[in-house]
């Protein structure tokens, strides 16, 4: 807590207004405590990627000094980031988290799901979620979404409801009045909460700086094996890349997402420290999105799809 | 923005406001103007926009795409749901609530105002104050938001004339303010040619007052505490049992109003019981004062029994408790809500059981004229309803405290968000709906 007490310019605000992050840390920390007092299992999506992680920050400090009363699942695509599994499994030790692993590589083992022809495996991350929320009977599923994020996610309410199947009716949410949550299910039904709603890329990073959270270096500008895809430097490596006629090449760049390594793209970069980082964001014309997911450019509304199919 | 400096942009406050108008007003084109020109629309969602308005044969890019995100919303070309769009300034930080101007129309404004603490209502400089602006000034008035800002747009059409403008602004402000709108401030633009939307007109040297983006920037946030009543509904009892912390017991919420202090007096309702501050966690930072809307752990000196769903107040400034609440709703769901209803009612972090006992009146927005007991109230409706609950509630007044005075109305079948409340008065009953016989035995 370094500014409780915003200093903006004279007579605009009462000594009392919050400053944007504190707003922002306050809201998403009222959301975990509603969850913790009206829900039976809740879990946290955690990806290891930055948004989890700044999740899983609010949670410890939400219920400290007492142990988070929620578990971890990672839906784990089998392309993963080897940084950024190590620093899931030690962040998990670290605060003595419960882990559940639902693995992509797994459903294709068993021939349950289809590898596809262009080797991308975010879509099918649909399946393994939605069964391990039916097998561990989670009834509250926090995810790391931002409205800021895409247009079907502007839309997104922060308490979603998802029936059995986890599919989203973007016609049928609930109304969203003052901070009244309604978190009411049927069995078989769970709720997605999304803390992190009004949220932007700026303020994540941002809040990262001032409550000094480690990140996986794969966020900063290192050295790295690329080649171009769709406009974008995907790292090389045995999911499926490069293939005929793509040459690869070692280039300065970090990751702006954290996902599915056969589709999550690598941006030029010299930022190597937080505060280069949020300088460089600062300064982008691209979204973050649109800078490095290819599944988001399939279609105009190819998130509004994934979701409606039960994705994050 | 890439002037702006990391420091700089940490130290800003956040704004939630709220935009009403049909896209005939021209409400699109002053959202689009607001994110371009504050350069919050990126380069691959302009692209995309271009993309999408060129396969649909427009010529210039339509801004509405921007945050129409929903299939059906493009393929229909209306807009849905209320869309929230986040920007920056160097001076602050918004959300904008957008709530469309003709689906579901009188909802979404109410969900768009409810967190707003200001709301943007345009008119049409030719056509003035129309029924449509009237029922916008009602539901800001109704939401008790704070702020109001009346956008008269499309100026030069009228040839940039005062007149014309101090006209509607003076009409309009006569009426917000008999509906106990606390401000207005009336803007003259046109969000096409960006006359004081984000930098002053050149062509209205008449109008000293600031553009919308300045006003939006330097409204001040309402934390005005002193004549707020302190509250805070208890979410969340923490307590962590472990060798370090074996008698720790921590009372965790969001302070809904007010402020508290350490050694404060408090009583946890409904209970009633009383102890004193011992200490207040502001998430791992011990502080001695802490207020809305900071999320908080407090300890008492005195182990009571509190859970989830007490509030803890002032013992000198505690609210009295009611079984018997009269409210002012919307109601938000398809299904109507009828008299003898058997609903949920959230209130704060409690939900109870309750019955709606009367609907004594719906309100037309258009003209505040009363329909004596419709029976029913359907989606999109603005009534009064009688509500008993099955356990007293320390309710608050609306006009007193919008979150510690607001509830919503759950169906227990389905769990459908069915009504938004407002305790006590609204703008709309200026006789009070006269009591009858009360059934004090009530038995759920």
């Amino acid at each position: 807590m370094t500014a409780t007490v915003a200093t903006v310019e004279e007579g605009t605000d009462s000594p009392y207004a919050l400053s944007h992050l504190d707003a922002l840390e306050s809201e998403a920390v009222h959301i975990f405590r509603e969850v913790a007092g009206e829900f039976e299992r809740p879990v946290i999506l955690f990806s290891g990627g930055k948004d989890s992680i700044v999740m899983l920050h609010l949670a410890l400090k939400a219920f400290a000094p007492a142990a988070i009363p929620f578990s971890l699942l990672h839906v784990d695509t089998g392309h993963n980031f080897p940084e950024v599994i190590e620093y899931r499994d030690r962040t998990v030790e670290k605060h003595s988290l419960r882990l559940h692993v639902a693995s992509v590589q797994d459903y294709i083992d068993r021939g349950v799901l289809k590898e596809r022809p262009d080797g991308t495996r975010n879509p099918l991350q649909t399946v393994p979620l939605t069964e391990k929320i039916q097998s561990e009977k989670f009834d509250a599923v926090f995810g790391g979404g931002r409205r800021d994020e895409e247009k079907a996610r502007a839309k997104e309410r922060v308490f979603s409801l998802r029936d059995e199947f986890s599919q989203w009716d973007p016609r049928r949410q609930r109304p969203e009045l003052w901070n009244l949550y309604n978190g009411r299910h049927a069995p078989g039904e769970h709720v997605r909460v999304f803390p992190l709603s009004n949220w932007t890329e700026l303020d994540v990073w941002q809040y990262i700086a001032r409550e000094g959270i480690e990140l996986p270096e794969i966020y900063f500008a290192h050295e790295r094996e690329v080649f171009k895809r769709g406009g974008m430097w995907l790292t090389a490596g045995e999911w499926g890349g490069p293939k005929d006629g793509e040459t690869v090449e070692k280039r300065l760049v970090r990751y702006r997402t954290v996902g599915d390594m056969s589709c999550t793209g690598a941006v030029d970069s010299d930022a190597e420290t937080l505060e280069q980082v949020i300088t460089e964001i600062a300064a982008s014309r691209l979204t973050e999105r649109g800078a490095t997911r290819a599944d988001d450019k399939l279609s105009e509304a190819a998130m509004e799809d994934r979701k409606r199919e039960g994705y994050f | 923005m890439s002037t702006t400096t990391t420091e700089e942009l940490s130290a800003t406050t956040l704004l939630r406001f709220a935009t009403a108008g049909s896209v005939d007003d021209g409400k699109s084109t002053l959202v689009g103007r607001l994110l371009h020109d504050s350069k919050s629309i990126l380069t691959d969602q302009l692209e995309a926009v271009e993309r999408a308005s060129a396969s649909r044969g427009q010529d210039a890019p339509d801004l509405a795409l921007l945050t129409d995100g929903l299939r059906a919303e493009r393929e229909q070309g209306i807009t849905i749901d209320v869309a929230y769009r986040y920007f920056a300034t160097p001076r602050r930080r918004f959300i904008l609530a957008d709530t469309p101007g003709h689906v579901q129309y009188t909802r979404n404004m109410v969900t768009g105002a409810s967190t707003a603490e200001l709301t943007v209502i345009l008119v049409d400089a030719r056509n003035g104050v129309v029924e449509q602006t009237r029922r916008h000034a009602a539901i800001a008035a109704l939401l008790r938001v704070p702020h109001v800002v009346l956008a008269v747009n499309k100026m030069d059409l009228v040839d940039y004339q005062e007149s014309v403008f101090a006209a509607i602004a003076e009409e309009f402000t006569a009426y917000a303010t008999e509906l106990g709108v606390p401000e207005v401030t009336a803007i003259p633009i046109s969000a096409l040619a960006g006359d004081n939307v984000v930098e002053p007109s050149a062509t209205m040297d008449w109008y000293g007052g600031p553009t919308v983006l300045e006003h939006l920037e330097t409204v001040p946030v309402s934390h005005d505490l002193r004549h707020c009543h302190a509250r805070l509904p208890v979410q969340y009892v923490i307590r962590p049992q472990t060798a370090e912390h074996p008698d720790y017991r921590g009372y965790a919420g969001q302070i809904a109003a007010g402020s508290f202090r350490v050694g404060e007096s408090v009583t946890v309702l409904p209970s009633g019981r009383t102890s004193k501050i011992s200490g207040i966690d502001l998430l791992g930072e011990p502080v001695d004062i802490a207020w809305t809307t900071q999320s908080v752990t407090v300890l008492l000196e005195d182990d009571i029994d509190i859970s989830r769903g007490d509030l803890i107040v002032p013992t000198k400034d505690a609210p009295a408790t009611t079984q018997d609440i009269e409210a002012t709703v919307c109601h938000v769901a398809d299904q109507p809500l009828t008299v003898n209803h058997r609903v949920l009612l959230k209130h704060g972090t409690r939900t109870v059981k309750a019955i709606v006992k009367d609907i004594p009146s719906r309100l037309t927005l258009d003209d505040l004229s009363l329909h004596p007991h419709p029976g029913q109230l359907v989606a999109n409706d603005i009534g009064r309803v009688k509500i008993r609950t099955a356990e007293p509630l320390p309710v608050d007044s609306y006009a007193d405290s919008r979150r510690t005075g607001s509830f919503i109305l759950i169906d227990p079948s389905d769990g459908t968000t069915l009504t938004a409340g407002m305790v006590g008065e609204s703008f709309a009953s200026p006789e009070p709906v006269k009591d009858e016989a009360e059934d004090d035995g009530w038995d759920f």
